[in-house]
């Protein structure tokens, strides 16, 4: 596992990364998962290290689960977010970025409405990490490599499963981040959800398209519902949610006829009811706490990864 | 940032000027061979009889322009010069500066200034600064009062005042009724209609081409058929109403279908394209450098193609550079956020010379026309020609030099280029305007 390294200084998006670093990240991210057991989760790995969370959107999972990680990592972290900033005084990110930079920070990890932002900051900034917590409808990467640590977890592979991404793939970036993940780690990938919903050309990046849930679901081993959110029905692309959840919300009656082992995820938070029903959310098949909880471990693998001066080790 | 080029002033315009031994390409008399051109006075001449250039006699200012082209003046009939109003972009004097440095002796600028260009007192504004400017400044003027697409701008008054088209450039006239009836009042002055053809329904919040790569980006994007209907609207509105169309910064593989359709139709329609268009896909885009965020986008490898198709058949008319200066704070923001436009006045020529006559798209007398007298037909101007009695505004180009583009060479005020890195070819050495002689040195420039 030491041979291999990450070839980026920044986590962007999974788009870049070889299947060797996905695996040198699961594979970190497993032992880290035994930390977390432990009574005092604690190590050293990130000590006398500076990480400041950029949140210019609401979240509260990805916000919380990255402090965690950062501090189990023992590094000193630092909260930001847009309405407490000077953004509000109308500062550019740049001007923001570099402001904070400045005070000797050694990571950033953001989350931003505007796809590229994470990739404008490292044209900004000239010594710090960049990890990539959520970028408009672009990349979620952190999301993707939990996701995919999940999947590995339940089938001991991912190699060969059959994946299915119901739902608004159009303003997704966990579904761009989980499609490019799998595919780099040999799943098959089916995208489904209203036309309306679907990005043209999706299929370059190697997918299935559906627009029927039920012929989508047949072979699945990992069915992955995205949230749908109400504006997109107020934006036209489909008449109501009312609609939207019995064309395409994923019910006990829709589970029938698919793979018996197949799995539920969902990146949350959940409209219960509308892509996902409270049966299924909270059924056997479900992972999607199992998600949550392997996100600490993904995210202190990629800061412990991205921060790893030498000869520091897990342990 | 300032420039590492010239300019330097070499005459007054008063008195002789020879260009000798240059390739001369005139598109207007389909010359294309080597030889001289003279100039009097600020117009094109014969050789006069009484010239000496060592026995005494009538001196004439000499360019020696051996294995060099000479044209006539280039002419962008497409720039945003943003003065009034965004000053610190870009002023008459600093884009006109520019556009002599990439050859132009000639720019029509766009009216979506603050305050826009839609009264007479703004063109006589824009007019008077253009006397101290390096070129000749033709200010086009807008459709609708402020570019609001509700009622019609005094046209009348602002040709009279010295229009030569009309324009909401940046916006589409949304109402199909409005644009039917400027259609119909421009045809009393002669003037050409020059739609920005964008459906802002099917565009809104677009930032880049909708396609593979914005889908990959997560970026919104504005589909080739945001601009496609409205092409088709405003060929069927200029069939209605006899008018004049020109439809400016054509993107798409189906707009060149529709404007190819048009004129073998018989509807009085011109169009241009941009460099950025025939050079570019949305390929570019993937590094998120807001230097690549224009409107209309870059589109696909496709649409390219089809654009160049379109300039080698004839379909499109004119080459243009939508110039949109911007500045660096303008754009180092996130490119949702940035504003749309590049600058082109001093990359046309290399582009056009790299992208389309080396690669044996188009000849240079046909790329030169459509810089020449091509622009200078649409819209009613004087000169475009080599032919004695035409304004003396010539181009002298080295076709063979190449360079480099770097923020260093620009004379713009702006930096917003997507072509740093590139290595274009053709280095302008001299801008003639009424006779004036600037001479342009391209640093770095090496000879193949």
């Amino acid at each position: 596992m030491e041979q291999v390294q990450l070839r980026s200084p920044h986590l962007l998006g999974l788009e870049e990364l070889t299947r060797e670093e996905i695996q040198l990240i699961l594979d970190t991210a497993d032992s880290f998962k035994e930390v977390i057991e432990r009574p005092i989760r604690k190590v050293p790995a990130l000590r006398g290290k500076s990480v400041v969370n950029l949140f210019f959107e609401p979240s509260t999972r990805t916000r919380i689960s990255f402090e965690i990680a950062e501090k189990q990592l023992s590094a000193d972290v630092i909260n930001f977010s847009a309405s407490t900033s000077s953004v509000a005084k109308g500062e550019t990110l740049r001007d923001t970025v570099r402001n904070i930079e400045a005070m000797k920070v050694d990571v950033v990890v953001i989350r931003h409405a505007a796809a590229g932002a994470p990739q404008f900051l490292t044209r900004c900034l000239t010594h710090s990490v960049v990890i990539n917590a959520g970028d408009g409808a672009h990349e979620h990467p952190t999301q993707g490599l939990l996701d995919l640590l999940t999947i590995r977890d339940r089938f001991g592979r991912v190699d060969g499963l059959r994946v299915v991404i119901v739902g608004d793939i159009a303003h997704s970036r966990v579904a761009r981040s989980n499609i490019w993940g799998l595919r780099t780690m040999g799943a098959s990938v089916a995208v489904c959800g209203p036309p309306t919903l679907i990005p043209p050309g999706i299929e370059t990046m190697g997918v299935e398209v559906f627009y029927r849930v039920e012929d989508a679901l047949r072979e699945a081993d990992v069915i992955n519902v995205l949230r749908i959110q109400l504006e997109r029905q107020h934006g036209g692309l489909f008449p109501t949610l009312r609609e939207y959840a019995r064309t395409f919300g994923i019910t006990p009656e829709r589970l029938i006829h698919t793979k018996p082992h197949a799995i539920i995820m969902h990146p949350g938070p959940i409209n219960r009811g509308v892509e996902l029903s409270t049966d299924v959310a909270d059924s056997e098949r479900s992972v999607i706490l199992d998600q949550v909880t392997n996100g600490i471990a993904i995210r202190m693998a990629v800061l412990y990864l991205l921060n790893r001066g030498g000869d520091d080790d897990v342990e | 940032m300032t420039s590492n080029r010239g300019p330097a002033r070499l005459t007054d315009g008063r008195g002789l000027v020879v260009i000798r031994g240059g390739r001369i390409v005139d598109p207007a008399s389909g010359r294309d061979e080597v030889g001289d051109v003279w100039m009097e006075d600020g117009r094109m001449i014969e050789r006069p009889s009484d010239a000496r250039e060592e026995t005494g006699g009538r001196r004439p200012f000499v360019i020696d322009a051996r294995g060099k082209v000479v044209t006539p003046g280039l002419i962008d009939m497409h720039v945003h010069l943003r003065e009034p109003g965004r000053e610190d972009k870009e002023t008459i004097q600093s884009g006109a500066r520019a556009g002599s440095a990439g050859g132009f002796t000639a720019v029509a600028c766009m009216p979506n200034t603050d305050p826009v260009i839609d009264n007479a007192e703004v063109v006589h504004f824009v007019l008077e600064r253009a006397r101290q400017a390096d070129i000749k400044v033709y200010p086009i003027g807008a459709i609708t009062k402020g570019e609001r697409g509700e009622q019609l701008a005094e046209i009348a008054e602002m040709v009279d005042a010295g229009i030569v088209g009309i324009s909401d450039d940046g916006k589409n006239v949304d109402d199909p009724a409005i644009m039917r009836r400027a259609l119909e009042y421009a045809k009393m002055f002669g003037i050409p209609v020059i739609p920005h053809c964008e459906d802002m329904n099917l565009s809104a919040g677009g930032v880049m081409n909708e396609g593979v790569v914005s889908t990959v980006l997560g970026l919104k994007g504005i589909p080739n058929a945001a601009e496609e209907v409205i092409v088709a609207r405003d060929i069927t509105l200029t069939e209605l109403t006899g008018s004049r169309l020109h439809i400016a910064h054509v993107s798409t593989a189906g707009s060149v279908v529709l404007i190819r359709e048009a004129k073998r139709r018989g509807i009085a329609v011109t169009a241009e394209a941009t460099p950025h268009h025939f050079s570019l896909t949305d390929e570019a885009v993937r590094t998120y450098d807001t230097n690549t965020k224009v409107n209309p986008p870059l589109r696909t490898a496709r649409d390219v193609e089809a654009i160049q198709e379109g300039l080698a058949d004839g379909t499109i008319d004119v080459i243009a550079t939508d110039h949109a200066p911007h500045t660096i704070d303008d754009k180092a923001v996130e490119y949702d956020l940035a504003p749309f436009g590049l600058i082109g006045l001093e990359t046309a020529l290399g582009l056009v010379i790299a992208r389309l006559v080396q690669t044996g798209t188009l000849s240079l007398m046909d790329a030169i026309r459509k810089m020449t007298v091509a622009p200078a037909r649409i819209l009613g101007l004087p000169g475009g020609t080599l032919e004695p009695g035409a304004p003396a505004d010539v181009t002298v180009f080295d076709p063979d030099r190449q360079w480099r583009v770097t923020p260093d060479v620009f004379l713009s005020r702006s930096r917003n280029s997507p072509f740093y890195g590139w290595t274009l070819r053709g280095a302008v050495e001299y801008t003639i305007v009424d006779g004036r002689v600037s001479g342009w040195a391209m640093p770095g420039g090496e000879k193949t």
